[in-house]
């Protein structure tokens, strides 16, 4: 497979993270922050963060719209967490004004598990990934509300008895409630540059 | 109903792990559901909900404690993003009464009264991550030993003076780069010398950095301040009486967020930096005398 050049939105969160399990996959990685950068990537990752902070910097930056135009166009982009949020065509619990970058037809809830304190680590079993299971950690961490036409669910996480989305994907868009980025297992990376980026 | 394979919360990866997603970011003092509220808007990554802020506690005087439970859940139902509170240094009933109100993280923090001259909370009975202040790297381990899952360089809080966030966090991080270039051999009279665990002072050696997300505090009060703290290798700030003791918090806030993300790009730093107002006076540290500086409290 050729080398590939991924961007992450390096504006707030854990984007050294993101940069470093893609580097470990064999792939190139760098911190995106100018709209000039986006031109000549193979992929997109918005990082783990606090999405309103995410979609204020790229508003102020000029990154929102060029980042809108990226995704509709068909740039193949990986969201954990906020990023999940900032990929979503619709929130649920959004703060006042909060704006997405859309892309998977999806209604996603923020903080959906409740606050940190019951924030948790699990197993999760993510179709297309074989054994083990993903160690999944979900911190203040959205889930899957509703998906529209066209979106694959991955992977679900129960509570309460009730299943919820936590992984997903349209097309050559993928999104996670949880963080690989921040454990060793770079599975869900090598799923995005395998399966999405060099398949596209 | 199958309930989630091995679920557990409060693990050290979770702790740890939500500060990691604080990074780059800017965590705000606020009194009120309004300063919350603006915070937000600005851009803040988190509050930290008090009652009286720093530069408040020190003009005032006085014990300084907990905020009152109603202060902090009127906060968390105003804002989406995470709320911290501070507990008085070994106050873990304090600690227990913040976690009973689901705050996101607590700070023990030598901006209150300490509770303890002696012990700090022993953090691993939580589920709930803290937060501690540090003026080196022995504090710090000590700090991570009793389960900090975030450390903050303590600068000296309420003062407006950035010199000593500039001492602690270049203290914090010489030492550590000390670390890495010692033989093996040398690292367990480096633990005795620095009175830290060794299996975390070797951890520090071999990895070059600290196990935990690095903050830094104390005196940040300009776009400039937030953007050196961060050049200097903070993995983010925190904000305390700068941004509402200024005059146009609104404004001042939004700079500062903008500076630490962008903080190796001058012209940035510049644009946000015009016009912001007058910035809070503040008091030099060097006026303050020893036994009234806060970053002493803790040890």
């Amino acid at each position: 497979m050729s080398l590939k050049r991924i961007g992450v939105l390096a504006l707030q969160g854990d984007f050294r993270e993101h940069i470093a399990s893609v580097q470990a996959c064999g792939h190139e990685a760098f911190a995106l922050n100018r709209s000039s950068e986006l031109s000549g990537i193979d992929g997109l990752i918005l990082p783990g963060g606090e999405s309103t902070t995410i979609a204020k910097l790229a508003k102020s930056f000029d990154l929102f719209s060029p980042i809108q135009s990226a995704i509709a166009a068909g740039l193949p982009v990986y969201g954990s967490c906020a990023g999940m949020i900032l990929l979503a065509s619709e929130i649920e619990g959004a703060a006042i004004g909060q704006e997405t970058f859309g892309g998977i037809s999806m209604r996603v809830r923020r903080n959906a598990f409740g606050r940190q304190v019951d924030s948790f680590e699990s197993d999760i079993e993510f179709k297309g990934i074989s054994n083990p299971p993903i160690r999944g950690l979900f911190i203040r961490a959205p889930w899957v509300e509703s998906v529209g036409e066209g979106v694959d669910v991955l992977a679900t996480v129960a509570t309460d008895g009730v299943e919820h989305a936590v992984a997903v994907r349209q097309g050559s868009l993928l999104a996670t409630s949880f963080h690989p980025e921040i454990t060793s297992d770079t599975r869900v990376h090598r799923y995005f540059i395998e399966e999405i980026l060099s398949k596209g | 109903m199958s309930e989630a394979t091995g679920k557990v919360t409060g693990s050290g990866r979770v702790k740890r792990g939500m500060a990691e997603m604080l990074k780059g970011g800017v965590i705000m003092d606020v009194v009120n559901v309004e300063q919350a509220k603006i915070a937000e808007e600005a851009g803040a990554v988190a509050v930290m909900a008090l009652e009286r802020v720093p530069a408040d506690i020190r003009a005032q005087g006085g014990v300084s404690r907990m905020s009152d439970p109603d202060m902090i859940a009127a906060i968390q139902a105003a804002v989406s993003i995470p709320v911290m509170a501070k507990a008085r240094i070994g106050h873990f009933v304090e600690a227990q009464v913040l976690e009973s109100l689901g705050v996101d993280y607590i700070d023990e923090s030598e901006v209150l009264t300490p509770a303890d001259y002696e012990n700090h909370i022993d953090k691993w009975n939580f589920t709930v991550p803290f937060v501690c202040g540090a003026t080196n790297l022995g504090e710090a381990l000590r700090r991570i030993n009793e389960g900090a899952a975030m450390i903050r360089s303590k600068g000296e809080a309420g003062t407006g003076d950035v010199s000593n966030a500039t001492t602690h966090i270049r203290t914090l991080l010489r030492e550590i780069r000390r670390l890495s270039s010692m033989r093996e051999d040398e690292i367990y009279v480096a633990a005795k010398e620095m009175s830290a665990p060794y299996e975390l002072v070797k951890e520090v050696a071999e990895t070059g950095k600290l196990p935990v997300v690095l903050f830094t505090a104390g005196g940040i009060a300009t776009p400039a301040d937030a953007a050196m703290m961060m050049q200097l290798g903070a993995d983010g700030v925190f904000v305390g009486s700068g941004i509402f003791k200024s005059g146009n918090p609104a404004q001042r806030a939004a700079a500062c967020v903008k500076a630490t993300t962008y903080f190796n790009d001058a012209k940035i730093i510049a644009d946000v930096s015009r016009g912001l107002g007058e910035a809070m006076v503040g008091i030099n540290v060097a006026d303050i005398p020893v036994p009234h500086r806060l970053a002493e409290r803790g040890w």
